[in-house]
């Protein structure tokens, strides 16, 4: 009997293709890490020797351009205010839409489709445009309109203040928190809700008492990755609500605001002396994407968890 | 259809179930408004009530008090408040005033046009002093000029230069994280690359204008420091977050099976990934793609710190440009409530809406067909 | 007549046709149920006697579990379904518009193929019907978790750890835990849509002596694909076919001298 033939699996030739290939792309996936790494790098070298205690706690004087005696306390509380001013906002219509989504809107009508397809859009339009619709609807008609009625035609709330500025960046927003919450509310088993129907729980109890409990972490993380969202905006509060220059926190909802991020652009553009501006501009871009950064990681923090868990819940 | 619910036993329950129905119309409710009110505030505009002429029909003094209210308003270019109040004598001092700068005005053969006319807003148009036809925006001045193609090629400029930079890179991103990488790789590099979109863009347009200029003009030597190039590299930055994921999504939401095929069948990782698993994927990565594309045609911070903001119409890459965005953000701080500045601005603002309202459909349209394709087959 | 090796049959009296002497709880008369277009229940009769078990076999697909669902109008929850016909508990068509479907099932409840307790603690879990029918009192609830859990054999081995998350048990334990929370609110039926298909044989067995023991107080409707475990615990077999209710009658019968030869075949394992 002769022997059988030997099949030599070892590879003959070099794939030069895959090898490229892969390389090709691996280097295009390090090259955007890369690009992150440099930015964050360069602004916590630039940024963190400008930060202190001083800097973050006080109000600046005139001169927001001094290094000795500036401070960004009025920006952090104005962009800090407006963020939760608009979570009091976004966070029940976003979650409300949500369940209606997932919970009670028929799958195949024509209403549902609209409704999706709205929160699509409002996620794509220009933030511009949202500071746009902030000043053509809620400054010069719901303002307008309330004076009017309120303070006859005395100027109160038809004007750029905390509340409306608040307001557009819930519009904003809203599909960020909608998005969130329906992957909670799917995440959570079905059989969970038929249990609890079948002991004779309303729908809405069920919801309340079952589906939305678990849902938490998942809106928890939605309204974060809103916050931080809305807290680096600069173009839909530029005619809503921004100022350039206040000497005091803002105290009312009519009031102006300063911003973090309306700062770095001023700090920026209209610096008399651009060298002597940059260790304060580092250090406000600093203080800016702790606040952002800081959020965004425990939201992908939450999620993965709740991932995780869900994975063997299943 | 359906089974008929005992409502009658469960009021609150219907009720709040009305409710919850009403509340979710909201977002129908807001696109509707942002697109009515914004275009609400351009309808003068669009209807040619507006004129911008630089020499306009001179109303006599002694006729102050015929004139309707509003038309003397926008006559003397004053906001609602400002006219609401100054008292009627210095209104009177400002007619006259008026009436002399009607007798000195600009000889200017184009000193009647009114600039707001759509052949001035898109059409080229040799004004005094110029020894050609041109496309000019420059609002502030004796002559408004309110033409707005070097904006609309600015925009177009920065954006073509974000796709080209952004779109391969997110694409090897994400064909590399869906495909080749093992998975305990893909776990970190996913939600990092994603960890850029969290970044705000007034900090990108920041690096870009203190950091970026500085090195890419050294590398490449051209002569204006802020141009397109620059804002669309960062541009770039801000939109690769965007192509990647969705890109990265759809490529994974091919079903496993084909690339299992192809492996069987010999293929190495890289030809079932590029010969099997993208070509499924085309319609996501186009969907994407078009994302893209409308997110850096409004992006409004990023521009306007990095472009140089010179509102001059050239293809050239390298020259400083001026976008649709960041004219609205820079200009509208110092219009008059209701002039025609202002109603252009708005009018642009209502324009850059509907392009990115229908590239946002297309998208969305693109990736149901390839939700409903993928799911018709799994 | 060909050998049918059951492992154990219930030893009861001769039950053929009507409970003797028992008024029926659930009549189930002309039911038949649409998917859209797609005739689910064709025209289902039958008759339902109070305290006792009865299964519903048949093979995947004959409609068992959709009838069963019918009986606490689950199947609502789909859209696109419809009935015709009526079902019938204490003598009211459950389907007419003056039901409310919330106290139907308080009166029949259910318990799952898959066992799905809450993500709450094992006491919460059983406190949950009884707190959404208005018990607060903390000491009637206590009494009345306690009693769910002695009934449901679970008692011993969680009344140290009430407060521990239910998804700690084991499956088994975790089945007899939804039986506890659905017994808790005291409903007169209790419907089981395959509780013990997804256990071992140990939890199984435990799950059949428990709900023999249930029989006592409870009116049970049982779905199982498997037939010694329907012959072993149920008084009256239902056998079901593509829609169609083939035959109805006491278990004893229905295994050892069914009247359809598409029963016999099915009992004995010709197809299924």
């Amino acid at each position: 009997m002769s022997a059988p033939a030997t099949i030599d699996f070892r590879s003959k030739v070099f794939r030069y293709g895959s090898f490229f290939f892969t390389g090709l792309t691996g280097a295009a996936t390090y090259l955007i890490l890369a690009i992150l790494a440099v930015i964050l790098v360069n602004v916590v070298l630039h940024g963190w020797p400008g930060l202190s205690w001083r800097f973050v706690s006080t109000i600046p004087k005139k001169d927001i351009f001094d290094p000795a005696t500036t401070g960004i306390l009025p920006m952090i509380v104005g962009t800090s205010i407006r963020v939760i001013l608009m979570t009091n906002f976004v966070v029940p219509v976003g979650v409300i839409t949500a369940v209606y989504l997932t919970e009670y809107a028929p799958n195949t009508s024509w209403l549902t489709q609209i409704i999706r397809a709205a929160v699509n859009n409002l996620a794509g339009v220009p933030s511009v445009v949202f500071g746009l619709f902030g000043l053509g609807f809620f400054i010069n008609f719901v303002g307008k309109n309330l004076d009017w009625v309120l303070h006859n035609g005395q100027k109160a709330w038809g004007q750029p203040s905390l509340i409306w500025a608040s307001l557009t960046l819930a519009v904003m927003t809203l599909p960020v928190v909608i998005v969130a919450t329906e992957e909670a509310l799917k995440a959570v088993p079905p059989g969970l809700r038929e249990a609890s129907l079948a002991l004779g729980a309303t729908k809405l109890e069920t919801i309340l008492k079952i589906v939305l409990p678990q849902a938490l972490p998942g809106i928890l993380t939605g309204g974060i990755l809103a916050v931080s969202r809305a807290a680096g905006e600069v173009a839909p509060i530029l005619f809503t609500g921004v100022a350039y220059y206040m000497s005091s926190l803002p105290t009312h909802l009519t009031d102006q605001f300063m911003d973090l991020g309306y700062h770095v652009f001023v700090l920026s553009t209209q610096s008399p002396n651009i060298d002597r501006t940059q260790p304060i501009l580092y250090a406000t871009v600093l203080v800016l994407l702790i606040l952002t950064f800081a959020l965004n990681i425990v939201a992908i923090l939450i999620r993965s968890n709740m991932r995780r868990k869900m994975r063997s819940l299943h | 259809m359906g089974i008929q619910r005992g409502h009658q036993a469960h009021p609150v329950e219907w009720l709040a179930e009305k409710g919850i129905f009403l509340i979710s119309l909201t977002a129908i409710l807001m696109v509707f408004l942002i697109f009515a009110f914004v275009t609400r505030e351009a309808v003068p505009l669009l209807l040619g009530q507006m004129n911008s002429a630089a020499r306009q029909a001179v109303i006599p003094a002694a006729d102050m008090d015929k004139t309707p209210p509003e038309q003397l308003r926008a006559y003397l270019g004053l906001t609602s408040d400002q006219f609401a109040a100054m008292d009627h004598d210095t209104k009177q001092l400002l007619m006259e005033a008026k009436v002399d700068a009607g007798k000195e005005a600009s000889d200017d053969k184009d000193a009647a046009v009114n600039t707001t006319g759509w052949r001035y807003l898109f059409e080229p148009y040799q004004w005094t002093g110029y020894d050609r036809p041109a496309y000019i925006w420059q609002p502030v001045s004796t002559i408004k000029k309110y033409n707005l193609v070097p904006l609309i090629v600015g925009s177009i400029k920065a954006t073509l230069v974000a796709l080209l930079f952004a779109v391969p890179l997110s694409l090897g991103a994400a064909i590399y994280v869906s495909q080749l990488a093992r998975p305990r790789v893909k776990e970190v590099i996913k939600p990092t690359i994603e960890l850029l979109s969290g970044i705000p863009s007034v900090v990108v347009g920041f690096f870009a204008l203190i950091v970026m200029a500085t090195v890419l003009q050294r590398l490449l030597g051209y002569e204006s420091r802020l141009n397109a190039f620059v804002a669309g590299i960062a541009l770039g930055f801000a939109i690769i977050p965007v192509v990647f994921s969705i890109a990265e999504d759809s490529l994974t939401s091919v079903p496993r099976s084909y690339t299992q095929a192809a492996l069987a069948l010999g293929a190495s990782r890289w030809q079932a990934a590029w010969q099997v698993v993208l070509p499924a994927a085309i319609p996501g990565v186009f969907a994407a793609v078009v994302l893209g594309f409308g997110r850096a045609m409004g992006e409004t911070m990023i521009v306007l710190l990095a472009s140089g903001n010179a509102s001059i119409l050239s293809w050239n890459l390298l020259d400083s440009a001026r976008t649709i965005t960041a004219t609205i953000a820079a200009e509208m701080g110092e219009v008059v409530e209701g002039g025609a500045h202002y109603r252009i601005l708005f009018l642009i603002g209502a324009m850059l809406f509907v392009v990115t309202f229908f590239s946002n459909m297309l998208a969305a349209l693109v990736m149901d067909r390839l939700k409903k394709r993928l799911e018709g087959k799994t | 007549m060909p050998d049918i090796s059951l492992p154990k049959i219930v030893p009861t009296e001769q039950k053929t046709g009507e409970p003797a002497g028992r008024q029926p709880l659930i009549t189930v008369d002309q039911l038949s149920l649409y998917y859209g277009a797609s005739k689910a229940l064709k025209n289902i009769s039958l008759s339902l006697g109070e305290r006792v078990v009865t299964a519903f076999i048949g093979p995947s697909g004959c409609g068992k579990s959709t009838l069963l669902r019918c009986l606490n109008r689950m199947n609502d929850l789909i859209d696109n379904v419809r009935i015709e016909g009526a079902v019938k508990i204490g003598g009211h068509d459950i389907y007419s518009p003056e039901v409310d479907v919330i106290e139907l099932r308080k009166r029949v409840g259910m318990v799952f193929q898959k066992s799905n307790p809450f993500p709450k603690s094992i006491f919460e879990n059983v406190a949950y019907g009884l707190r959404l029918h208005g018990v607060k009192n903390k000491s009637t609830l206590e009494t009345a978790v306690e009693e769910s859990l002695r009934n449901a054999a679970l008692w011993d081995e969680v009344k140290d750890r009430l407060h521990a998350s239910a998804l700690g048990l084991s499956g088994g334990q975790q089945q007899r835990l939804c039986i506890a929370r659905a017994i808790a609110i005291k409903p007169e039926i209790i419907l089981m849509d395959e509780p013990a298909s997804a256990l071992d044989p140990i939890a199984t067995a435990r799950v059949e002596e428990l709900i023999l023991e249930l029989k006592k107080d409870f009116t049970i409707v049982i779905v199982t694909h498997n037939m010694q475990q329907a012959a072993r615990i149920s008084d009256y077999t239902a056998f079901f076919y593509i829609g169609e209710l083939v035959e109805f009658d006491g278990t004893t019968k229905i295994f050892t001298n069914p009247a359809r030869k598409q029963t016999e075949d099915y009992v004995t394992g010709r197809f299924g």
